[in-house]
């Protein structure tokens, strides 16, 4: 879908990319980076809407450098910032953007509406934008960057502003869009447990350079601990019920050590599980939590970011 | 009204995501699209309610006289027109300059203000046919703010059954001429509203700037024409769009002055002349220079 090849653009008192090399299949995929990291100003490089100052990129097989038109009538935008006139409802919007991408004007009012209601709006639609909540102008914006019926969505921050539902909503939108839609996604966030839900590929950027590209899965990597929390008689102390547990899967021949109110357990096979159960039934306890330790994508960002000395 | 279609109960029937397999025009249809669409909201139409108050208030007040004028031709039976063709703009010019004051930001600082430019130039349009159409869209509009009340005069006269070949010929003198100030107040208004996205101040600029600078030149050429300076005069019609237009209009067609009456010569009338198309080119070149500078935000 996307590659790019020693991406680098720089302004006069910042480089915003720096010979960035990356990659972008279809399916979801999340774009991380702190404020200022490059990723806005990647995707309007993308769009052929700045130009680089090196390197080289395609989308869709056309070159930005040349055939930005031929992207972006491919391609849907959804910016990050408010970009929808107050004074014209939602329907007359989204109607007049399909035609600016080159649909006739019976297929984009079908269109328009389609896609309106797959965003979730309805009668409100024909009301003039200005009486909108920050929910329903994000639909709007993400309607109009899909009526067209792209190959490719580049979503820059869609759950910005929004309440927790609406966030929800969202995302379970967008991970419609990359599935049951069939259109690839590139979508930005600063929120990394939103992208663990919905993305298939993660790319991390950090001051314009590639910090790390994998598939969501191999961040998601379990970390070969069992965490185990259980619950004694009532009268029973918390801690002594956790140390007595500890001693006796010590005794099993477990590794095992304290993790806040349970206890963590190496595991190398299936019979663990097994072993702790029968354990806790044996000292009269109640298992109340038994979860493989997974990472999350925070924890690979916090770690090599920090771990990141920038080039002098 | 919009009929929607019932739904029985608020069940939404999700029919699925349905992919578009249809025609895909290209950027002339593109172009044209936006055209229209630019051309309607100059009138307000296609937005807000509130949004239509005001053009079509200026297009009912452009109107009026000509329909009493009408009125009065028909009834008296008059041989000519009591006011000729090419008057009637400077004879409103108020009504213009309010309009093209309040319609400028309308296509020229609403994208930048809300900032809707991005989702223009995410789409295949280019920078160049976008300035363009903005440009024509805005034309357009004051052409037939202008047109309208001078086609109603036209339709009076014939009614009054004054000679069809004389009053069609000033007719069609007096659209030229709407269609040079369109160009004009267009390129005019167009550069001062894409300069800054505060509607307000870009109206109040614009109506400024050309009622100030024809009540200005009118008197400076009434002065300079009174003491004996035609000369003066004429290089002064430059500086208003309206007496510019009215300039080229008395040279071209030997229409009536819209100030003293002066002798004009072909070298003032084809400078006149020029002085509208630079004021036209270099409203375009400096739109696209701004533009240009917009779209890499």
């Amino acid at each position: 879908m996307i590659t790019t090849l020693e991406l680098t653009k720089t302004y006069p008192r910042v480089t915003a990319l720096d010979r960035l090399s990356v990659s972008v299949a279809s399916g979801i995929t999340g774009l991380v980076g702190a404020n200022g990291a490059g990723k806005s100003t990647l995707i309007k490089i993308l769009l052929g809407l700045l130009p680089p100052n090196g390197g080289s990129a395609s989308v869709l097989g056309f070159n930005i450098a040349n055939q930005g038109s031929e992207i972006r009538a491919r391609v849907g935008y959804m910016p990050e910032h408010d970009c929808l006139p107050p004074d014209v409802s939602a329907s007359e919007l989204v109607v007049h953007m399909a035609r600016m991408s080159g649909l006739p004007l019976a297929s984009a009012r079908e269109r328009a509406a389609d896609v309106l209601r797959h965003v979730g709006l309805y009668e409100e639609r024909y009301r003039p934008i200005g009486g909108y909540s920050t929910g329903m102008r994000q639909r709007v914006k993400l309607a109009q960057a899909l009526v067209h019926d792209p190959l490719l969505v580049f979503l820059d921050e869609p759950t910005n502003g929004l309440d927790p539902q609406a966030r929800d909503e969202m995302l379970d939108l967008i991970r419609r869009i990359g599935s049951e839609f069939g259109i690839a996604v590139l979508v930005t966030s600063h929120l990394l447990g939103e992208l663990e839900r919905i993305s298939d590929y993660v790319i991390i950027l950090d001051s314009g350079r590639l910090l790390r590209a994998s598939s969501t899965a191999e961040f998601l990597v379990r970390t070969g601990v069992l965490h185990v929390e259980v619950q004694g008689p009532p009268e029973a102390n918390d801690m002594e019920v956790r140390d007595r547990l500890g001693h006796a899967l010590h005794q099993a021949g477990l590794y095992v050590w304290p993790d806040g109110r349970g206890v963590a357990v190496r595991f190398n096979d299936e019979s663990v599980f097994d072993l702790i159960r029968d354990t806790t039934v044996d000292l009269g306890l109640g298992l109340v939590r038994l979860e493989q330790g997974h990472h999350r994508i925070e924890d690979v960002f916090r770690e090599e970011v920090a771990g990141h000395v920038p080039p002098a | 009204m919009s009929l929607q279609p019932e739904r029985p109960d608020g069940v939404i029937h999700d029919i699925g995501y349905r992919p578009y397999g249809g025609r895909r025009l290209g950027e002339g249809a593109v172009a044209w699209s936006l055209f229209v669409v630019g051309t309607r909201h100059a009138y307000g139409l296609g937005r807000s309610a509130r949004s239509k108050v005001l053009p079509f208030l200026l297009l009912g007040a452009m109107l009026l006289p000509a329909a009493i004028i009408v009125g009065v031709v028909v009834q008296a039976d008059l041989e000519t027109q009591p006011l000729d063709y090419s008057t009637y703009q400077l004879t409103t010019l108020l009504l213009i300059s309010v309009f093209v004051a309040s319609q400028a930001p309308t296509l020229f600082s609403r994208d930048v203000r809300y900032r809707t430019l991005t989702l223009y130039f995410a789409r295949p349009i280019r920078r160049v046919t976008f300035v363009l159409i903005r440009f024509a869209s805005l034309a357009t509009a004051v052409f037939i703010l202008i047109f309208l009340p001078l086609l109603l005069l036209y339709v009076g006269g014939l009614l009054a059954d004054m000679p069809i070949g004389r009053e069609t010929g000033d007719f069609l003198r007096g659209v030229v001429g709407a269609v040079v100030l369109a160009l004009v107040l267009a390129a005019f208004s167009a550069v001062i509203a894409a300069t800054t996205v505060r509607r307000g101040l870009a109206i109040a600029a614009i109506i400024v700037a050309l009622v100030l600078s024809y009540t200005v030149v009118s008197s400076f050429q009434g002065i300079a024409a009174g003491t004996g300076n035609p000369g003066i005069a004429q290089v002064a019609g430059a500086f208003s769009p309206y007496t510019l237009v009215n300039g080229f209009q008395a040279w071209a067609f030997d229409v009536p002055w819209a100030g003293p009456p002066m002798p004009i010569g072909a070298g003032v009338g084809v400078g006149y002349l020029a002085v509208a198309c630079a004021v036209v080119l270099g409203s375009i070149g400096l739109l696209m220079w701004r533009y240009r500078r917009l779209a890499a935000v």
